[in-house]
């Protein structure tokens, strides 16, 4: 018997190239007499444009084309919203691929250079005059919807882009019967992906062909295509799109269309060569998207004994200029915001407001570490005002094993569907951590430590994240005769995570071969036309559920091929080391001759396809030599819709310590207990956890996107936008339990933002406890930062004892 | 990210490259390119011409003689921090560069490159100043040598003429019964720091401080000596009491103001908490 590859740590097939620097980026991408295409965008948030001169620019002789809205023909239109909600105010807001008359923030793309190279691009972009007539702003959400504030577009009142109340159980009643009653209110600041390559674009029309051949370091191929061939009247066929290597993501690229996307295509058909667009950094951070800004107010309905009954939260929802991408954010804020817990009345609202800043889009955890920082602060304020313990109070209201499903009936998460947990062992996972971090233990050290002038402090938070949406993937898994490599492709594409390397142990389990021999195709929409996108952790969910399905297809293949081969009943057929064996035995035909085999040949053009030509005696049987109902090869294809999304979970703890004089931080440690259903490589599981873990310790502490209060971003470099170093990030201790989804055949659910969700509480909740003897103000906000502290401190000391 | 259009030499002698600079008022010398090259490609700096420095004979080497360390200005910082001989001649050299950014940084990075450049957050010229230090420098009207005290006008700003060439940087040997210390605060290791301090101090009998030597990075708009520290250390024993006054004293130095990591009330604490640090480890240090 084979060593089972699911479960196992196999290593990343896609490492060893990416390490030597054989990786294919966009801007790898050999294309021949290819013109570049740089951007001016707008200098200012919101401003009517008066004038655009370009004539400088078009003076150039290398300069090839300079486009403005007036030169996009059909084009200049806004942007479709992809995810139409019935709570947008009438007229949802997108953006133009190219200004008309007015802007919305700064950063906006107002034209578009094409040009010999980049360089001379950008020295076209810079002899552009635009001129501008400046218009008041207004960035703070809370002011933003007050009577009277400056709109960012003048039809939408108050700056309101969605209003949405969803009601589960009954709220009121909870309220009614609450013997004690808390209120947090908190407040999440704009962060951003910030991908190590940023988003990036070539495309390449054929005349002769009609083919528009388009690379997009895109996390969504199909949906481009689609959109693709929409935006220029042409059949989906006709447009191929590739996502090539892709250096992260983290949601910035499933957004579309970016305005590029569409206008580096109009260049490459217009202009009949080649045009390429490599996004910068300043443009990343100005112009690509962002998210997470959300004030919350929530409040708890409970019993003195910690039970809690009703759950309300009303929150503002920055959604930038544009709703692009519809309220997918707020809604998965709203739809988890009651984690873990059971709360039978819940009643959530929140309104999306327009701001002059880039457009908010999914950034990894989606709206989730805003809702886990809310109740989680909320629980966390609970448990001191009740005298209860913090971990008590969260295990008197988990939802128990036993209860699940848990449908929170009217709650509607971002597929449409209701919410309903599947499965999950929410004490057992807050009974690991409590059993890792030994508080009495800790507790001794934080008394010892004060007496000594050093201030620790311990947090945790849990959260719940639905994982793994539908609508549906494909996978097709074929065995190659020349070679006996198994293909298995499937419709999204890889940013970095190792789908590669987790479809091919999916795979190679059925078919009996080695993970290394299994190739992965992905992102590309010639190989693979049916899929959706990766997105909202659900590769491993769906498209590896595909994947199984059509393995265990092809191994009935192979399977009964092999029988037929060795003659034997397919009972007594084993597959494994890359080929079929009779079980027990030591006669076996290899995957590539059964591959061969399979297909009835006209020519033999090697030994083994000599066995397989038409007038091969194995071929003398009745009949034609391609049975009715089969196909030529062992080639399988199948498809898996999830029912609807399963819940991941986790809790997380760290250790920190306060420096009073500096207001440094610095974690101590830092425990996380994970579980995402049945693991198939625990490898790739902790990479996706650790570096969800670094991601959010820059939410909390380091990363922001400040704007000044005209709307000019301030962190438009790595210099200001604090993306944390190795040496920021602590080692974490990844503990992982295995709770399988019922939910599909693998038993899998959805890791890819799991890490990042909880860190802001758990880091805020470490320092208020540390923060203790100083009688510093609850941490309500993220990200932190010295500074802050260093008020909130002085705050603190001005107060009368 | 693309610079602008700029012209390129790469000339042999100093001669040469100062000839370069005076033919063109667009012209700027190039060391390790580690702060001048990111700076163009946010086109914030657009040269008509880069002078490269790399090639110039004689601009690197350290050498230890008896009274101080010279440094020739295209040596490279990870030259000057594994310099056996000059870091014995003054061991706050090496305290002081292993914060400046990062390793690959600073075996591109030049000595003389960062004192031209002259961050305000820098380390090297807070170095300079600290221990008084100065820098020669070479134009059309011949070499010159210029104080640390002398040296720094404003952020990324220096008293050299455009068409000089600084050519050497010079650090006094540590003076005897003298600790040393660095202590800054930057939010990731390796940034600019918020605040930054270096901290010579000199006792004498008694344990009581004879001399103090601080200097600030990261808090005004140019490196400065915290002289008013240095007043309420000189004649204490360096006790709690003294550095708590010397804390209090370098607040005044700190007048940047409110910006993106730091407000003015915080750089001024967190100044006047390195200050007390570097103070009592150079006390230490200084023995006595």
């Amino acid at each position: 018997m084979s060593t089972r590859q699911f479960g196992a740590p196999v290593q990343r097939n896609a490492d060893p190239a990416l390490l030597r620097g054989e990786g294919a980026f966009i801007d790898d991408i050999p294309l021949a007499g290819a013109l570049h295409a740089a951007f001016v965008r707008s200098a200012h948030a919101r401003a009517r444009i008066r004038s655009i001169d370009t004539r400088a620019a078009r003076a150039n002789p290398d300069v090839v084309a300079v486009y403005t809205a007036d030169d996009i023909g059909a084009l200049d239109a806004p942007l479709p919203l992809l995810i139409p909600h019935p709570s947008i105010t009438a007229g949802g807001k997108t953006q133009r691929p190219l200004a008309r008359d007015e802007v919305f923030y700064a950063g906006q793309c107002i034209a578009m250079v094409v040009a010999v190279d980049r360089y001379t691009a950008e020295d076209a972009c810079e002899a552009i005059a635009v001129d501008y007539e400046p218009l008041p702003v207004e960035l703070d959400l809370e002011k933003a919807v007050a009577d009277g504030a400056p709109l960012v577009h003048d039809d939408i009142p108050n700056n309101v882009a969605a209003h949405f109340i969803q009601e589960s159980g009954d709220a009121d009643a909870a309220f009614a019967r609450a013997e004690h009653v808390t209120t947090v209110k908190v407040r999440l600041e704009r962060s951003t992906a910030a991908p190590l390559e940023c988003r990036a674009i070539a495309a390449r029309w054929d005349r002769v062909t009609g083919e528009l051949m388009v690379w997009d370091g895109t996390q969504a191929p199909i949906a481009v295509r689609g959109g693709l061939a929409s935006v220029f009247g042409i059949d989906e066929d006709n447009v191929r799109v590739v996502a090539p290597n892709v250096g992260g993501g983290f949601g910035q690229k499933i957004m579309m269309f970016h305005p590029d996307e569409i206008l580096v295509p109009l260049a490459a058909m217009e202009l009949d060569r080649p045009v390429k667009y490599i996004e910068d950094r300043v443009e990343n951070f100005i112009g690509a998207s962002q998210e997470r800004a959300q004030i919350h107010e929530i409040t708890l309905a409970a019993l003195k004994d910690g039970t809690v009954l009703g759950l309300r939260d009303s929150f503002l929802h920055d959604t930038g200029a544009f709703i692009p991408y519809g309220i997918a954010v707020a809604q998965v804020s709203s739809t988890s915001v009651a984690g873990p817990y059971r709360i039978p009345g819940i009643w959530v609202e929140f309104k999306a407001v327009y701001t002059p800043c880039v457009q908010v889009t999914p950034y990894r955890g989606c709206g989730r570490p805003q809702a886990c920082f809310a109740i989680e602060r909320a629980m966390d304020q609970l448990a001191d005002e009740l005298g209860i313990d913090r971990f008590e109070l969260r295990r008197r209201n988990f939802i128990a094993p036993d209860e699940f499903p848990y449908r929170r009936e009217g709650l509607l998460f971002a597929d449409g569907l209701a919410v309903n947990y599947d499965s999950g062992e929410y004490a057992q996972a807050l009974d690991r951590i409590v059993g890792e971090i030994d508080l009495p233990a800790f507790r001794a050290e934080q008394a010892e430590a004060r007496a000594e002038g050093r201030y620790l402090g311990f947090g945790l938070g849990f959260y719940v994240e639905a994982t793994g949406l539908g609508p549906y993937e494909g996978g097709r898994v074929k065995l190659h005769p020349i070679t006996g490599k198994v293909y298995v492709t499937t419709g999204l594409t890889d940013q970095g995570q190792g789908h590669g390397t987790v479809f091919a142990q999916i795979v190679a389990d059925q078919v009996g071969c080695a993970p290394a021999d299994v190739v992965f195709v992905g992102g590309d929409t010639q190989a693979q036309p049916w899929g959706v996108a990766t997105f909202a952790s659900r590769a491993a969910v769906v498209s590896g559920n595909a994947i199984h399905k059509a393995a265990l297809r092809a191994r009935a293949q192979i399977v009964q091929a092999a029988a037929n081969m060795l003659e034997v009943e397919q009972d007594e057929i084993e597959l494994r080391d890359g080929g079929a064996w009779i079980r027990g035995g030591n006669r076996s035909v290899s995957l590539a001759e059964v591959a061969t085999a399979t297909n009835p040949l006209r020519y033999a053009f090697n030994e083994s396809s000599k066995t397989a030509t038409q007038f091969a005696p194995a071929s003398r049987h009745d009949g034609p030599p391609l049975a009715e109902g089969t196909h030529p090869g062992i080639e399988e294809s199948d498809y898996f819709s999830p029912p609807h999304a399963t819940w991941a979970y986790g809790v997380h703890a760290a250790i920190v310590e306060f420096d009073p004089e500096t207001c440094a931080i610095d974690i101590r440690r830092y425990v996380c207990v994970h579980d995402c259903g049945t693991i198939i490589n625990p490898m790739i599981v902790d990479g996706q956890v650790m570096g969800g873990i670094g991601q959010g310790i820059g939410g909390a502490f380091y990363e922001r996107c400040a704007y000044s209060e005209d709307g000019a971003p301030l962190a438009a470099s790595f210099m200001d936008f604090l993306m944390p170093y190795a040496t920021e990030v602590p080692d974490a201790e990844l503990i992982h339990t295995e709770t399988p989804s019922p939910l599909n055949p693998l038993g899998i659910k959805g890791v890819g933002e799991a890490g990042t969700i909880p860190v802001s509480q758990v880091l805020a909740s470490a320092l208020e406890d540390a923060f203790q003897p100083f009688g510093i103000a609850p941490v309500r906000e993220s990200p932190l930062s010295p500074s802050m502290i260093h008020a909130l401190l002085r705050e603190a000391r001005a107060r009368p004892a | 990210m693309k610079p602008a259009l700029f012209d390129y030499t790469a000339p042999e002698t100093v001669a040469e490259a100062v000839a370069t600079l005076a033919a063109d008022e667009s012209a700027r010398p190039l060391a390790g390119g580690q702060s001048l090259i990111p700076i163009m490609n946010f086109r914030l700096a657009q040269p008509g011409t880069l002078v490269d420095l790399g090639r110039v004979a004689g601009l690197d080497g350290i050498t230890v003689t008896e009274s101080e360390v010279r440094i020739g200005a295209m040596t490279r910082q990870r030259t000057l921090e594994s310099h056996a001989g000059a870091n014995a001649a003054h061991p706050l050299i090496a305290e002081v560069l292993a914060h400046v950014a990062h390793i690959a940084i600073r075996n591109r990075g030049t000595v003389g490159g960062s004192i031209a450049h002259a961050d305000a957050s820098a380390e090297l010229p807070c170095l300079l100043l600290a221990t008084g230090g100065s820098v020669c420098a070479t134009g059309p009207e011949g070499e010159r040598t210029v104080a640390a005290d002398d040296l720094f006008s404003f952020h990324m700003t220096t008293t050299l003429a455009q068409t000089e060439i600084l050519t050497e940087v010079r650090i006094p040997r540590l003076p005897p019964a003298t600790g040393w210390a660095f202590e800054e605060y930057a939010r990731r290791r390796g940034d600019y720091a918020l605040a930054g301090v270096c901290a010579l101090v000199t006792r004498g009998a008694g344990g009581v401080c004879t001399g103090a030597r601080l200097a600030g990075c990261g808090i005004a708009d140019r490196p400065v000596r915290l002289t008013a520290a240095e007043d309420a250390l000189r004649g204490s024993t360096v006790c709690e009491d003294a550095l708590m006054a010397a804390g209090e004293a370098a607040k005044g130095h700190a007048t940047l103001p409110d910006d993106l990591q730091a407000s003015q009330a915080y750089r001024a604490d967190l100044l006047a908490a390195l200050v007390r640090r570097a103070a009592v480890r150079a006390a230490e240090r200084a023995g006595g």
